[in-house]
């Protein structure tokens, strides 16, 4: 009950902050030495955001679907590419933690290339990954990788900090009981290491949510939200409102996202500590 | 047939390099059957080393280990003694009677059959009544008494302890020696028991083995015949005579 009224208050005082922000502000934007320092306030910079609600009841194009349909369809189509990028993600940086833990040659040789990876900007990576569509995989896959590729990084490093946790009496104590490296995984590491992989999972369920969303953009594979933005943005200057929707509709992804991996959490987090989140 | 035999044995860390560390040099050792040993040496004398030597954690430079008959290794391997540790290092994520069942899981023992012996180590140590809790919910005593539940679960003929009560309260910490003397009485578990408290080594073994530093060797061995191990016993000229021998023998005046 407190948690829910928290959550509306913080969405009144957003939209507080938009109106108000609004009523008060330049329409035309503060400039300070001809640096632009606050946005414009116009109608065509900032809806009032009743106007976007409204948009979302009509239709989007003269006779077609009301828009609140066409992004809620856009938008499960890109948590089906998020989902697979997270799941083909998570498992990736999983294995990578495992085999990091095991061989400490392993960790030494490829940690640096692991931090290494996210510094590539996706930009650049996008183009290659989008040729494979259509021939390696469907074109959708394609965005699930790039969405997969942010993804298993929150994963390797959390879960390699987790899987190190364990102290060195507790990897003691395994050995006396003569349990070799794999149930001391099982029985005593990947236990351990929950409380750094969520965490490490909320961080990567946002990665591929991102990385849906600009990959289907920098691919420019059509249906998912990300495309949305980019078309409705084309219309901004005459149907400012529906951009909003279409953003409304990405923040809803994510909050669905993240949602669905809390619900994961819960039953198993019952009786943990919790740590401190770990991104590096 | 003695529980432990220690040959000869000599530990060195990081041999070959430049931080080369003598740890121990020429150790023998002998701890009969049901006999309780307490090694008490000053820090960095080698007395946890040594206890890790026995239950196969580290090898052994040169010299042999045997226990119950068989080489180290292999007695680790066949779960034939029981460890606990300053830190009772339990599994946060697991129930106190759990715990005590992990060691008993990992030996494919059944879950009825687990669950029953888990439950008279529990009584054992006077915990029945928490076995649902986590170890969270508990005292660092009661932890620490759920740990050596555990070390006995599988019924070990011998009982490898270090500094188990080092991190307790003075109260606790002679409650729980009264309780482990009486477990190692009904059980006639061995023991090897890692101290630097004079008066817990004096207390409880039937032998104090006292080290030296630099390197690590045996200096003495003192055996100890209280007339009671009870608040009587520690009161005793007996336990004071002994407590003097032991720590002159820890200052190095030689035994008379």
């Amino acid at each position: 009950m407190r948690r829910a009224l928290a959550i509306l208050a913080g969405i009144v005082t957003l939209a507080l902050l938009w109106e108000g922000y609004k009523a008060v502000g330049d329409p035309e934007g503060t400039v300070l030495f001809g640096v632009r320092v606050l946005p414009r306030a116009d109608d065509l910079s900032m809806p009032h955001l009743w106007t976007v609600l409204q948009r979302l009841g009509r239709p989007e194009l003269a006779g077609g679907d009301p828009v609140w349909q066409v992004v809620l369809r856009a938008c499960l189509f890109t948590l089906g590419i998020t989902a697979a990028g997270f799941l083909a993600g998570t498992l990736v940086g999983l294995l990578l933690a495992m085999a990091m833990q095991r061989f400490r040659i392993v960790e030494r040789g490829l940690l640096p290339y692991v931090i290494l990876s996210q510094t590539v900007p996706l930009v650049a990576l996008a183009p290659l990954v989008a040729g494979w569509g259509g021939t390696l995989m469907p074109a959708w896959a394609t965005v699930a990788v790039i969405a997969a590729y942010l993804a298993f990084f929150p994963v390797a490093v959390g879960m390699l900090r987790g899987l190190q946790s364990p102290s060195a009496s507790g990897a003691e104590l395994m050995r006396s009981y003569a349990a070799g490296w794999w149930r001391t995984l099982v029985k005593l590491r990947f236990p351990a290491a929950l409380p750094y992989l969520f965490p490490a999972l909320r961080l990567a369920g946002a990665a591929a949510v991102v990385g849906a969303v600009v990959g289907e953009i920098s691919t420019g594979t059509r249906g998912g939200i990300g495309r949305l933005i980019i078309e409705y943005s084309r219309e901004a200057t005459s149907d400012p409102a529906k951009v909003y929707t279409a953003m409304l509709g990405a923040a809803l992804l994510g909050l669905v996202v993240a949602g669905a991996v809390s619900l994961l959490e819960v039953p198993l987090m019952r009786h943990r500590r919790h740590v401190e989140v770990v991104t590096l | 047939m003695s529980a432990v035999v220690i040959d000869n044995v000599v530990k060195i860390f990081n041999q070959g390099r430049g931080d080369e560390v003598l740890a121990l040099s020429d150790v023998d050792l002998t701890v009969g059957d049901g006999e309780f040993v307490s090694l008490i040496g000053p820090s960095g004398c080698g007395k946890s080393t040594l206890l890790r030597l026995i239950a196969d954690l580290i090898p052994a430079t040169t010299g042999t280990v045997t226990v119950a008959g068989k080489p180290a290794g292999q007695a680790r391997r066949e779960q034939a003694y029981g460890l606990a540790f300053q830190q009772a290092g339990l599994f946060e994520w697991r129930t106190v009677r759990k715990n005590v069942e992990l060691p008993l899981e990992l030996r494919g023992i059944g879950r009825a059959e687990r669950r029953t012996r888990a439950e008279q180590m529990l009584a054992l140590v006077g915990l029945a009544d928490f076995a649902g809790h986590y170890p969270g919910q508990l005292s660092g005593g009661m932890q620490q008494r759920v740990a050596i539940a555990r070390a006995l679960a599988v019924q070990p003929p011998l009982l490898l302890m270090d500094e188990p009560f080092g991190a307790l309260d003075e109260m606790t910490r002679e409650h729980l020696q009264s309780e482990l003397l009486s477990i190692c009485a009904t059980t006639g578990t061995s023991t090897v028991f890692v101290t630097h408290s004079i008066s817990e080594a004096v207390f409880l073994s039937d032998r104090v083995v006292v080290m030296s530093a630099r390197p690590g060797r045996i200096t003495a061995s003192i055996a100890v015949d209280l007339p009671s191990r009870d608040d009587a016993g520690r009161q005793s000229p007996a336990f004071f005579e002994k407590i003097t021998e032991v720590s002159q023998a820890l200052r190095g005046v030689p035994v008379p």
